[in-house]
């Protein structure tokens, strides 16, 4: 047998192997034999995905100094502690197909590869940060449950990790809208306001209609999604709207209605063009989102150049057999 | 334990100059409480031991997960081959597991 006929072998082999994983329901695991393709859609949904998370303090951060209270304050700083974890548990994953995490920075720093556009909105008042709680985190616990039965190990474990945190996020969130509807009109108008500036953007999180979606199909077929992005939007409206209801605020669809038909909510068309326009480049923050990351990076190249000098004389002190400080 | 990451440019010891690499990729154990085995919990960057084990207390123990942690390097785990996980793993001896032996109701628990 010729050396290409060996490997011709071997991957016909791995793909049988990885057509079986798929259909007994089983993980696919760094090591296991997968298609490229299959490699690079889950590195760039990962990479993207980790994307979000990091940057998803910022508009959050955007609000610690002005937290209305220490309470609220100390909250607010362990759900975007948070969110810099799931970023770090997701770039871990991304690694394990052969991807290093400078690789995907350098990725996201120059616009090449992107993250959810719903962080390219500015946090204009305090009842952003519960309406990001309440809408935001809670569209992304509905996609996120779903992809903790994705194909992908790492990537499944990283999400139960991160759906078990999620949680937390939403329901303060939702506090937070409770406290502002119980209070003075301004409040409530404050309330109000927010979630008609969020409401939009968090059912475009979900992605482009179904029929629109060049990604979806190949990624049901691997199991890579569960679920398609209407599908999961609709899930999220039906959750959503009797949560308003008990706030007592408007949701800013007129076409919102239940269908007894179809036993869910109808509801309006979204902005696809403002979608588009966003994730292009041209949403309200974009350019302050991704100069931000790129300056805390550069600013904090000398804290891992010492750390990396300090690691770097312990290891010849060892070997010179003297004693570290 | 099948997790094994491709080298990767991220764990040199030193990266090219200008460059952001250099960190070594450490695996991360936790233990719950005491009692318990340590369990694998993810994988960090970091220049040390000691910085790993430190980060690691911030990215995997935030909310009390664990009253231990220990660090390895990445790269000192060397995994079992997938591909020889049928001949290294078979499952065709019911003999070894007390099922497999019909003891009489009338002897009791056994």
């Amino acid at each position: 047998m010729t050396v290409t006929e060996e490997a011709a072998d071997r991957e016909a082999a791995g793909r049988a192997r990885f057509e079986a994983l798929l259909a007994a329901d089983e993980k696919v695991e760094p090591r296991d034999w997968m298609p490229d393709d299959y490699r690079k859609t889950m590195i760039r949904q990962i990479a993207q995905h980790a994307h979000s998370e990091v940057i998803g303090q910022q508009p959050e951060g955007n609000w610690i100094t002005r937290a209305p209270t220490l309470k609220r304050k100390a909250i607010l700083m362990a759900k975007v502690q948070d969110e810099a974890g799931h970023g770090l548990y997701l770039y871990s994953a991304a690694e394990t197909l052969g991807v290093s995490r400078d690789e995907l920075q350098e990725l996201l720093h120059s616009g090449r590869q992107k993250y959810s556009s719903i962080f390219n909105y500015p946090t204009l008042s305090w009842a952003d940060i519960g309406a990001i709680g309440w809408l935001v985190d809670g569209a992304a616990i509905t996609n996120q449950v779903m992809l903790t039965r994705t194909s992908y190990g790492p990537y499944a474990r990283a999400m139960i990790r991160i759906c078990k945190e999620e949680s937390f996020h939403q329901r303060q969130g939702y506090e937070i809208m409770l406290r502002l509807v119980e209070g003075t009109e301004e409040q409530r108008a404050m309330a109000q306001d927010a979630l008609d500036r969020w409401w939009w953007p968090s059912l475009a999180m979900f992605g482009p209609p179904d029929a629109d979606s060049t990604h979806t199909e190949q990624s049901v077929a691997w199991k890579i999604k569960r679920e398609t992005n209407d599908e999961l939007r609709q899930r999220f409206v039906d959750m959503t709207v009797p949560q308003a209801t008990y706030l007592g605020l408007t949701i800013p669809d007129p076409d919102l209605a239940w269908n007894e038909e179809r036993g869910h909510y109808d509801f309006g068309e979204i902005d696809w063009d403002d979608f588009w326009r966003v994730i292009k480049g041209d949403g309200p923050c974009n350019r302050e989102r991704i100069a931000n990351k790129v300056r805390a990076w550069e600013d904090g190249a000398w804290v891992r150049e010492a750390a990396r000098a300090h690691a770097e004389r312990k290891r010849r002190r060892a070997k010179a057999g003297t004693r570290s400080i | 334990m099948s997790y094994d990451v491709p080298p990767i440019e991220g764990e040199v010891e030193r990266g090219p100059e200008g460059t952001t690499g250099g960190y070594r990729l450490w695996e991360v154990f936790v233990r719950a409480s005491r009692g318990l085995n340590h369990v694998h919990a993810g994988s960090l960057h970091a220049p040390d031991a000691e910085t790993a084990a430190r980060n690691a207390r911030d990215v995997y123990t935030r909310r009390g997960e664990g009253v231990s942690i220990w660090v390895v390097p990445s790269s000192a785990i060397h995994a079992s081959d997938p591909d020889a996980a049928e001949a290294w793993f078979d499952s065709d001896k019911p003999y070894r597991h007390p099922t497999f032996y019909e003891i009489p109701d009338e002897v009791g628990h056994m």
